[in-house]
């Protein structure tokens, strides 16, 4: 139903990774259509969680690419060896400043003229580590003509527009609600250092505009009047939702959500289905999920892919899922799905 | 207990919500009441008869500069959780930075004002350097590293003869002036006072400023957890890079001024022992609670420095056998280890803990024992 409309929110193709001898992923395509809820399947060790990671560039992949909204994001990374003359090249130029410098004074080199002409050099070379650690969009774009390409890295994908949780949820711990979530907003809010130090009016009605948000959030995940509370001191099913909340601040197009339901009773699983339907429905976000709960699967998704052994086995509707002969024999083993 | 508190601090209610909306004033005021009650104390027995106001001055002035460091360090350890053990590298970069352009060494003589911001961009530079190639490490590794790089300052200093003369240091180091209005003296220690302390409250509130920023919570996040941090969006590379740069510009720009004030640089000045006094103030004081690290080390300059003396006078007074051997200042170390030692096994979380850690630990014990 809403596959049909557009392009889709993030297409893999042939994405491969492997960890030594050990594929973990291997030559997987994929395609989330734009405003569903998918989920990936699959049983232990199929390598579910490792295609998240790639997806959320926690890892480079060793082959394949995956675009976000149209934008190829994720690529091997390429022309390492080539790394080094980035840091050189950019220097050049101020030890040609430097050296004109010594020649300038006659190349009588004083106590002064060296230290000068050394800190010169010193402070091109600082120039050049920073843009190489920066990485601006400019400097990728140059680097890309000498053949050097990276993968983004997780935080650039949050800014692309992807958000996660975690299987093992990992707030900060000793934060309280309301500051794990305004830090869930770090790349929508433009304030500078400078500013910071300053305390300009724009940083003052950020910071205001910020809180005023985060607790809506709050309320959406049904967490209001617990702002001041420690993130750790929350029960289980509450830190989940935290979780949950601090993804959404970041305003995503995609959501990952790796096994929501992990360790809930029935009825907070019940709450957080109801949930995960309502942040597609209000608020228009594409979700993928892990889940091991079938209950949970079957319930919410439109389209179900089902890995393992890192390879795609099926995808499809759940209903097609559900009596699909392969997926019955990697869950159950051979006999299994013979005897079906 | 904790109700007495609240009947004394009842009238000034209004007051602390006052500075409570404006921390920045009131972190001033607070700093400039205790810059003026400090000297006036000496006057009054048993202090006076220590030693003279003068001497006393001198002593918060140099006590003042280690707070400030231990204050940088504290934005390294205590907000982004980097454990920096070279921290004295850059406090010895920012005092040759202003050696360079300030004495007859080099004979040039460049103003001492705009020179404090040099010390700080030089630090935050070195800050950076050090910060790029150590972005992956974490804890112990960490630590190693900086404690390399800590040795490595003050020795190429040592060794680099030419530039530095070696071992001597450079000395005649320009003293900072107002032309027409204040020449800064070596026996007048006021103006200096006046300074330091004018600059410790700038750098607080700096510092209390970019805790509560958009910047300070990635730090924080970075402490916490730095994957769900990069997954929040947070470019952990730049943001610890920022810690780096802060924290070592603080220490570049006390560089300057301690430079200024003695008015001699040695490489002897910036061995592991001024890291480690740092380290050991904001442990004592409360990691990641500005206010707390610089009273921690603002006590333990004054420890080491007036009351090991003391001892030794009081002992050498007595003439007691055996301990008048002694020289109580050789083992101002031997109190740092103490220290260290001590908060670690009684109380990990400082004296004045931070507001978050103070959770974390739990409450106190004596806050317990009120309440019951």
């Amino acid at each position: 139903m809403s596959a049909a409309k557009g392009k889709p929110m993030l297409k893999a193709r042939g994405v491969t990774r492997k960890f030594g001898g050990l594929v973990a992923v291997s030559n997987v395509d994929f395609e989330i259509p734009r405003g569903s809820i998918s989920a990936i399947i699959g049983p232990n060790g199929a390598g579910k969680t490792t295609f998240f990671n790639v997806i959320a560039g926690i890892y480079a992949p060793t082959s394949g690419t995956i675009e976000l909204d149209g934008k190829p994001l994720i690529s091997p990374p390429t022309g390492a060896g080539r790394e080094p003359i980035l840091l050189l090249v950019p220097t050049i130029p101020f030890i040609g400043l430097a050296i004109y410098f010594l020649i300038a004074i006659g190349g009588d080199t004083g106590l002064v003229e060296g230290v000068a002409s050394v800190s010169v050099a010193l402070l091109g070379f600082v120039c050049a580590l920073l843009l190489n650690i920066v990485r601006p969009a400019w400097y990728n774009r140059v680097i890309k003509r000498i053949g050097v390409t990276r993968p983004a890295r997780p935080n650039d994908m949050v800014e692309a527009g992807l958000a996660r949780t975690f299987q093992n949820i990992r707030l900060y711990k000793s934060l309280t609600t309301l500051e794990n979530i305004l830090i869930g907003m770090h790349v929508h809010m433009r304030s500078t250092f400078l500013g910071a130090l300053f305390k300009s009016r724009q940083v003052r009605e950020e910071e205001a505009a910020a809180e005023q948000r985060a607790r809506e959030l709050l309320a959406f995940v049904d967490l209001s009047g617990m702002e001041n509370e420690l993130a750790k001191n929350l029960p289980y099913g509450k830190q989940r939702l935290l979780e949950i909340a601090r993804a959404l601040a970041s305003r995503p197009k995609l959501l990952l959500l790796d096994e929501p339901a992990a360790g809930m009773n029935p009825k907070e699983t019940e709450e957080m289905t109801a949930l995960i339907r309502r942040i597609r429905d209000e608020l228009g976000i594409t979700i993928l999920l892990i889940e091991h709960d079938m209950r949970v699967v079957m319930g919410i998704s439109d389209h179900i892919t089902v890995l393992d052994h890192g390879e795609k086995i099926a995808e499809g509707l759940p209903k097609a899922i559900r009596t699909n002969p392969k997926v019955i024999e990697a869950y159950l083993g051979r006999g299994a799905a013979a005897g079906h | 207990m904790s109700r007495i508190g609240e009947a004394i601090g009842a009238p000034f209610a209004p007051v602390r919500t006052f500075f409570r909306r404006h921390r920045s004033l009131g972190i001033f005021v607070g700093v400039l009441l205790i810059s003026i009650a400090l000297p006036l104390i000496t006057r009054v027995p048993p202090f006076d008869g220590i030693q003279s106001t003068n001497a006393w001055v001198n002593a918060f002035t140099t006590a003042a500069i280690y707070a400030m460091l231990a204050m940088g360090l504290n934005v390294v350890i205590g907000f982004a959780g980097l454990l920096d053990l070279g921290y004295a590298a850059f406090f010895a970069l920012g005092g040759y930075t202003y050696a360079f352009v300030a004495s007859p060494f080099t004979g040039v003589h460049l103003p001492f004002w705009p020179m404090l911001l040099a010390g700080g961009v030089v630090g935050a530079i070195f800050g950076v350097l050090l910060g790029a190639p150590t972005l992956r490490l974490r804890g112990d590794y960490l630590a190693i590293v900086t404690l390399g790089f800590g040795e490595i300052v003050p020795i190429t200093l040592m060794n680099a003869d030419k530039f530095t003369d070696g071992v001597n240091g450079i000395g005649g180091i320009d003293k900072p002036n107002i032309p027409g209005i204040l020449q800064f003296t070596l026996t007048n220690p006021w103006p200096m006072y006046g300074l330091v302390i004018m600059l410790f409250a700038l750098i607080m509130i700096m510092i209390y400023r970019l805790e509560d920023s958009r910047l300070g919570r990635t730090w924080d996040a970075i402490r916490e957890d730095e994957l769900a941090a990069e997954s929040s969006g947070v470019n952990t590379v730049i943001a610890k890079l920022q810690a780096f740069a802060v924290g070592a510009s603080i220490a570049g720009i006390v560089g300057v001024v301690n430079a200024a004030k003695i008015t001699i640089v040695t490489p002897d000045q910036f061995r592991f022992a001024v890291s480690i006094s740092a380290l050991a103030a904001v442990v004592l004081g409360g990691m990641g609670n500005t206010i707390g690290v610089a009273t921690g080390a603002f006590i333990i300059y004054l420890f080491q420095s007036i009351l090991l003396k003391q001892l030794n006078t009081l002992v050498e007074n007595f003439n007691i056998p055996v301990l008048n051997q002694i020289d109580f200042l050789e083992f101002q170390y031997v109190l740092y280890g103490i220290v260290l030692v001590l908060m670690m096994l009684k109380r990990p979380q400082g004296i004045f803990p931070a507001h978050r850690r103070m959770r974390e630990f739990g409450p106190l014990k004596s806050a317990k024992r009120g309440s019951k």
